[in-house]
């Protein structure tokens, strides 16, 4: 049957945004052809039509990347803080001014929705290099260095080097923000290698780079697989290594940077849980049941991915939650009114579709609203499962996709102890009207990020990281800085 | 006899000690997450066929209002017949829900409308202040019912809810609802804006619920804040677990400061995603609005032609 009240299509122009048949790498100031030649597509993963073909960098290109990285340190480095600023103020402008071809552009390239890049992944994008350009002239004064012990001062912070960082597909371009924001600020040249199938929106930074006149090299690109990577982490002259990614890859890295007297941090998997007491305000725990997990269709490092639910308000709280679930709405990803996209590549789906299978062979009980998935692309329908409990695989492993597992606890020491269960550490809600739980639940989870009452929001000023196999270090905020100076 | 709730709920009534328990025991509501959900569904785009529709059922639900005390029977009529005929040179626009007016004015209200099946409102309980004694507001309601009106808008009486007198607005709703017999459907005003706090918000849907209420409002119009999406996405969750619990159905009407098709487009999304399509209706949903609906109409002249008009392309009345 017809809904009464049916939306009609309401799709952002594609016009907005002029994609190249082919990219390069962005080497010192200028785009060019992998050493080899090489080239690679990436795809919509909403429809599986190829965007573009990008370069795929060898060894040698990563070579010559680091090597102009390291020709624009000297000068960039020794620039006062307040010219490096102006640079990163006006990067920030140019991201607002084109942020609707940025935010096309992502969606295209990454199938999520519209609604995210526009009001969520561009305006924090911006956000961060304003942040950070209004830190670049005050590193004196950030609290490193400088340590009055027995009356005598230490030196000031002084930058890195060369930071070789590679991020992933989940947020392309934010996750760059996070990573070349503080990077150039402090002082480092960088060296960025985005994720093999969204490398568009980080080449398109590079263009971003030369509008704004940066200095040649302060700003390397180089897209390609996890070889590039590799090559770019075990670089010898590479001063810091910044990873965020899956913990597989992280542990390869950590074993690779072992022994070298390379800077390292690392932003790894989760399995967040999203802990609901019965004194929570229902409705707004619902949303934030569903931004927790159903948000960028739970490609979330800091997922609620687990949803610890006080056993009294089990049922309704559940009947809230699928009657929500049935009003989300699946499809093209450029459709103004769609709630959930598509994921970003075929194994990627095929992942999430087996640990889902899993999870049902375990004996969980599996539930999706009606939902009609697209036929073209790489579609996953919203998942809840019930009668989870902590021995469940899917209550272990990190699925990254829209998969839900609903487990139950009795007692605030129990819901803790269930939350703390887990060799991740990254993320946590905490749900209730009463302030003094939220404070002592807080202080007892080993999370890096625990939010109150609302979830998976994000902020610049706010340090975000990890506990345990989440990886170490924090980006956002003043501790942020630290991971690309030496202090 | 006052009218007692009929459903699973109605042992909260048994005194002034259980309604408060109950209401207080209602789940809090946390202010930055209804607004951030009301702003989020703010964003839909409701665009060509579906604005098309949207813009006709919202016209269907205006309870087109005058409420001043300049009003005149000859106002009146002038309203009357904009609210049966909104749009003179297109008949196919619907005529809106009601017209609503002071007691003294139902009967040149009711004359006004007559046979084409719009509504006739009266606020009444002393509006808007609501500060008189009961006597007085029954009289008030009983006046404007015997004049015709087929609804009833009160309001609650805010300095008693305020006080933690909940009993005493309990009983208030279900004398006028007794007042209004089984002709007149009844609305109840709480005046949010003067309620301050969504937890208010939410006790006050639910006490007027269960005292009988046939529409939960949100405001008189007449003070500082009137109707915002948040408050009206928080009565719309009162009234869909309202009926999950005790199968009764309860409109809601956001009054005040509605002015564009904008803003009414975004109420419209927020019923059909709240409370759902079942609301979707002029017998459950309402926008008590003055101003609202000429701009409606020049939306409509919008889509229908592809070119704006202009004010002087609707009437003024």
């Amino acid at each position: 049957m017809a809904p009464v009240f049916e939306y009609a299509p309401a799709p952002e122009s594609r016009a907005v945004v002029d994609i190249a048949p082919s990219y390069g790498l962005f080497i010192d100031g200028e785009f060019t052809e992998a050493a080899d030649g090489k080239v690679f597509k990436t795809l919509s993963p909403a429809t599986e039509e190829v965007l573009s073909e990008v370069a795929e960098a060898t060894e040698a290109d990563v070579d010559r990347a680091v090597a102009a990285a390291r020709r624009a340190f000297e000068k960039w480095s020794a620039l006062p803080g307040s010219e490096r600023a102006k640079y990163l103020f006006r990067i920030a402008r140019i991201i607002q001014e084109r942020s609707r071809e940025l935010a096309v552009l992502e969606t295209l390239d990454n199938g999520k929705p519209i609604r995210e890049t526009r009001d969520a992944d561009l305006p924090l994008v911006a956000a961060h290099f304003f942040y950070y350009a209004g830190w670049a002239d005050k590193l004196d004064h950030a609290g490193f260095g400088r340590r009055t012990t027995e009356g005598h001062s230490g030196a000031n912070p002084r930058p890195l080097g060369v930071a070789g960082q590679v991020i992933p597909w989940n947020f392309p371009l934010l996750m760059l923000a996070w990573k070349i924001a503080p990077a150039l600020a402090t002082g480092n040249t960088v060296v960025l290698k985005p994720a093999e199938t969204t490398p568009l929106s980080a080449l398109f930074f590079a263009d971003i780079c030369r509008q704004a006149g940066l200095p040649k090299g302060v700003v390397n690109i180089l897209t390609g697989d996890g070889r590039a990577g590799a090559a770019l982490v075990a670089h010898p002259d590479v001063d810091k290594v910044a990873f965020t990614g899956s913990t597989a890859v992280g542990k390869q890295i950590a074993r690779t940077v072992a022994g070298t007297d390379k800077k390292l941090t690392l932003e790894l998997g989760g399995k967040g849980a999203n802990i609901v007491f019965d004194d929570a305000p229902v409705d707004q725990a619902v949303e934030g049941i569903v931004t927790g997990i159903f948000f960028n269709q739970g490609q979330v490092c800091c997922a609620g991915s687990r949803l610890l639910v006080q056993e009294s308000i089990h049922d309704e709280l559940l009947d809230s939650l699928k009657r929500r679930l049935a009003t989300l709405r699946l499809g093209d990803p450029l459709d103004k009114n769609t709630d959930i996209g598509a994921i970003n590549s075929a194994e990627q789906l095929a992942r999430i579709t087996a640990l889902a299978e899993q999870g049902e062979a375990e004996g969980a009980v599996r539930w999706s609203p009606a939902c009609e998935l697209p036929s073209d692309g790489y579609w996953f329908a919203p998942t809840l499962f019930t009668g989870v409990t902590q021995a469940h695989t899917i209550a272990r492993d990190e699925i990254f996709g829209p998969v839900l597992s609903v487990l139950t606890f009795r007692t605030p020491d129990e819901a803790v102890a269930k939350a703390n269960n887990t060799p991740y550490g990254l993320s946590a809600g905490i749900w209730t009207e009463k302030g003094s739980r939220i404070l002592a639940v807080a202080n007892k989870l080993r999370a890096g990020v625990i939010w109150s009452n609302t979830f998976n929001k994000f902020d610049p000023t706010s340090p975000f990281g990890g506990y345990k196999e989440s990886g170490f270090g924090r980006e956002g905020g003043r501790h942020g800085l630290e991971a690309y100076l030496d202090v | 006899m006052p009218t007692t709730a009929p459903h699973a709920l109605s042992d909260v009534t048994a005194s002034d000690a259980t309604l408060r328990r109950f209401l207080h025991g209602l789940p809090g509501v946390d202010t930055v997450g209804l607004e951030a959900r009301a702003a989020s569904l703010g964003t839909r785009s409701i665009k060509t066929t579906a604005k098309a529709y949207a813009i006709d059922l919202a016209i269907s639900m205006v309870d087109l209002t005058t409420l001043e005390g300049a009003d005149t029977p000859g106002k009146v009529r002038a309203l009357g017949a904009k609210a049966v005929r909104p749009d003179p040179s297109d008949r196919t626009a619907p005529s809106t829900a009601a017209v609503c007016v002071y007691p003294d004015m139902v009967a040149a209200a009711k004359e006004a409308v007559a046979g084409s099946g719009v509504k006739v409102a009266s606020v009444a309980t002393a509006f808007p202040a609501g500060r008189a004694p009961l006597a007085v507001k029954l009289a008030d309601v009983r006046e404007a019912v015997a004049a015709g009106a087929d609804e009833i808008d009160m309001v609650i009486d805010r300095g008693a809810f305020l006080a933690g007198n909940y009993r005493k607005v309990y009983d208030e709703i279900t004398a006028v609802k007794e007042a209004c017999g089984t002709s007149a459907r009844l609305k109840v005003i709480f005046e949010t804006g003067e309620l301050s706090t969504y937890d208010n918000i939410r006790r006050a849907s639910w006490l007027g619920m269960l005292a009988g209420a046939d529409f939960i409002k949100t405001s008189t119009g007449k003070v500082a804040v009137n109707a915002t999406p948040a408050n009206t996405l928080l009565m719309l969750e009162a009234v869909r677990d309202f009926r999950a619990q005790t199968g009764v159905q309860i409109g809601v009407k956001p009054a005040g400061g509605i002015r564009t098709s904008k803003d009414a487009l975004k109420f419209l999304v927020l019923v059909n995603e709240t409370a759902g399509e079942d609301w979707l209706d002029n017998h459950w949903f309402r926008f008590g609005a003055s101003s609202l609906l000429n701009d409606l109409l020049m939306q409509r002249q919008k889509l229908a032609t592809g070119r704006y008009s202009g004010p002087d392309y609707v009437t003024v009345d």
